[in-house]
């Protein structure tokens, strides 16, 4: 090759991705980074949304990771082409509803895409053997290079050793020798090249960084596709699981209720799309009521609404309905009594 | 050179990132963008995607919930 080789580096945010991308470096490759957003990223939408998170120091560990390498990274938006992923997993889903292997394979196969339109040579992801029971094992991970149409032009630094040269190492823009040859679950090996390399506040693991895998969630989505009738969602709709207390107190009609100020702030958004819910007489979050309002639902809303404001120990709160149509009415209530509210209404 | 302007209000990141990514794009050297947001978020992560692209942040305006970002587009190379 006349040029200098050139790869794209699936840039998670993670200390994996980072050092995979910078042991590729130091072999003398052209590295940029890309980053998929889903739409159930987790660091980001959750700081945003909770003012009580705010407090954190926020970044976008992606870009941090790119800063850190001096690359270019790429935010590619995949929320559509995404969802075919999560709705019809060929390999099925793990523990919850995260369909890690196919989520695996269809990003690699996006990188694919995008290194053929862009003229690089080959992908480069974070992946360790035995670090993730579904995407990250001896047999799956075969399985994500040919899925992917990725085959030998996907490299994983970290654990190389371990597997199949791959079509560089064969090409000699990468050296073989140094590849690395981790496997497992512990972190020690990638804290000591972390360590070698220079990097340190590197984001931590924290129990995966895609809602799919937290079962609330999970429970919530199958919840939502359940109720409708049908396995489908927009954005909008995934954005709202991630916010606020859930509550179905029967099948075709849920209530959102925020649970803090920069909640309340976040569903004020989505006020003019659904019937909503403030009381008026007492400080209280703001709620949303989704579905087909029955006979009796009003009101009911209204006392739960006013069980979790600052009212909930009043004899009467007066909860304020604002309907689509634009047109606002007043209802005074009692709170409804915690104990009244059955345990399968939280979701 | 007129200046253009993208609304990424409402939108939580990296969406605010990923639209002004699809918005320089589409630019030329010299040119400049504003970015309308509401997600304070935008603040540290448009700044960081605009370093790692060799682009220069000109101005970061604040005023009650709404941020104005001034970006300055270059030829990164």
């Amino acid at each position: 090759m006349s040029r200098q080789p050139r790869a794209v580096a699936l840039i998670s945010g993670g200390l994996d991705s980072l050092l995979a991308a910078r042991v590729v470096m130091e072999q003398g490759v052209h590295v940029e980074g890309i980053n998929f957003y889903t739409g159930f990223c987790v660091e980001g939408h959750t700081h945003a949304i909770r003012k009580k998170d705010r407090a954190r120091p926020k970044r976008n560990n992606a870009l941090w990771s790119a800063e850190q390498l001096g690359i270019r990274l790429h935010i590619i938006d995949i929320i559509e082409e995404y969802k075919n992923v999560v709705l019809n997993p060929r390999h099925g889903y793990g523990a919850n509803l995260n369909p890690c292997l196919d989520c695996k394979i269809f990003m690699v196969e996006k990188a694919r895409e995008w290194i053929a339109a862009n003229d690089f040579d080959f992908i480069v992801t974070g992946e360790v053997i035995g670090q993730r029971p579904m995407s990250q094992r001896r047999d799956t991970m075969p399985v994500i290079a040919r899925d992917s149409g990725a085959d030998d032009r996907l490299v994983r630094p970290l654990c190389a050793k371990n597997l199949p040269e791959t079509l560089p190492e064969r090409e000699g823009w990468l050296n073989r020798d140094r590849l690395y040859k981790f496997s497992g679950r512990s972190r020690k090996p990638q804290m000591a090249l972390a360590e070698i390399f220079g990097f340190k506040d590197y984001a931590q693991p924290a129990g995966g960084c895609c809602f799919l895998t937290d079962r609330q969630y999970s429970v919530k989505l199958a919840d939502l596709w359940e109720s409708r009738g049908r396995r489908d969602y927009e954005l909008d709709d995934i954005m709202l699981l991630k916010v606020g207390r859930h509550l179905r107190p029967r099948p075709g009609f849920k209530m959102i209720i925020g649970r803090e100020e920069g909640e309340n702030r976040f569903l004020e958004g989505y006020r003019k799309q659904f019937v909503n819910m403030v009381t008026t007489s007492h400080s209280g979050p703001l709620v949303l009521l989704d579905g087909e309002l029955a006979a009796g639902d009003l009101e009911l809303a209204a006392r739960l609404t006013a069980r979790f404001s600052q009212g909930r120990d009043a004899e009467r709160v007066t909860v304020q309905v604002g309907h689509l149509d634009g047109k606002v009415r007043l209802l005074e209530v009692a709170p409804l009594p915690s104990d009244a509210i059955p345990v399968d209404w939280y979701l | 050179m007129s200046n253009t302007i993208l609304d990424a209000r409402n939108l939580l990141c990296p969406l605010p990132v990923i639209r002004t990514q699809t918005a320089v794009a589409e630019l030329r050297h010299g040119q400049t963008l504003s970015v309308l947001c509401t997600d304070p978020g935008v603040v540290h992560d448009i700044p960081a995607w605009c370093r790692v692209h060799g682009h220069e942040v000109l101005s970061i305006l604040e005023k009650d919930d709404e941020i104005i970002i001034n970006i300055l587009v270059r030829d990164a190379g």
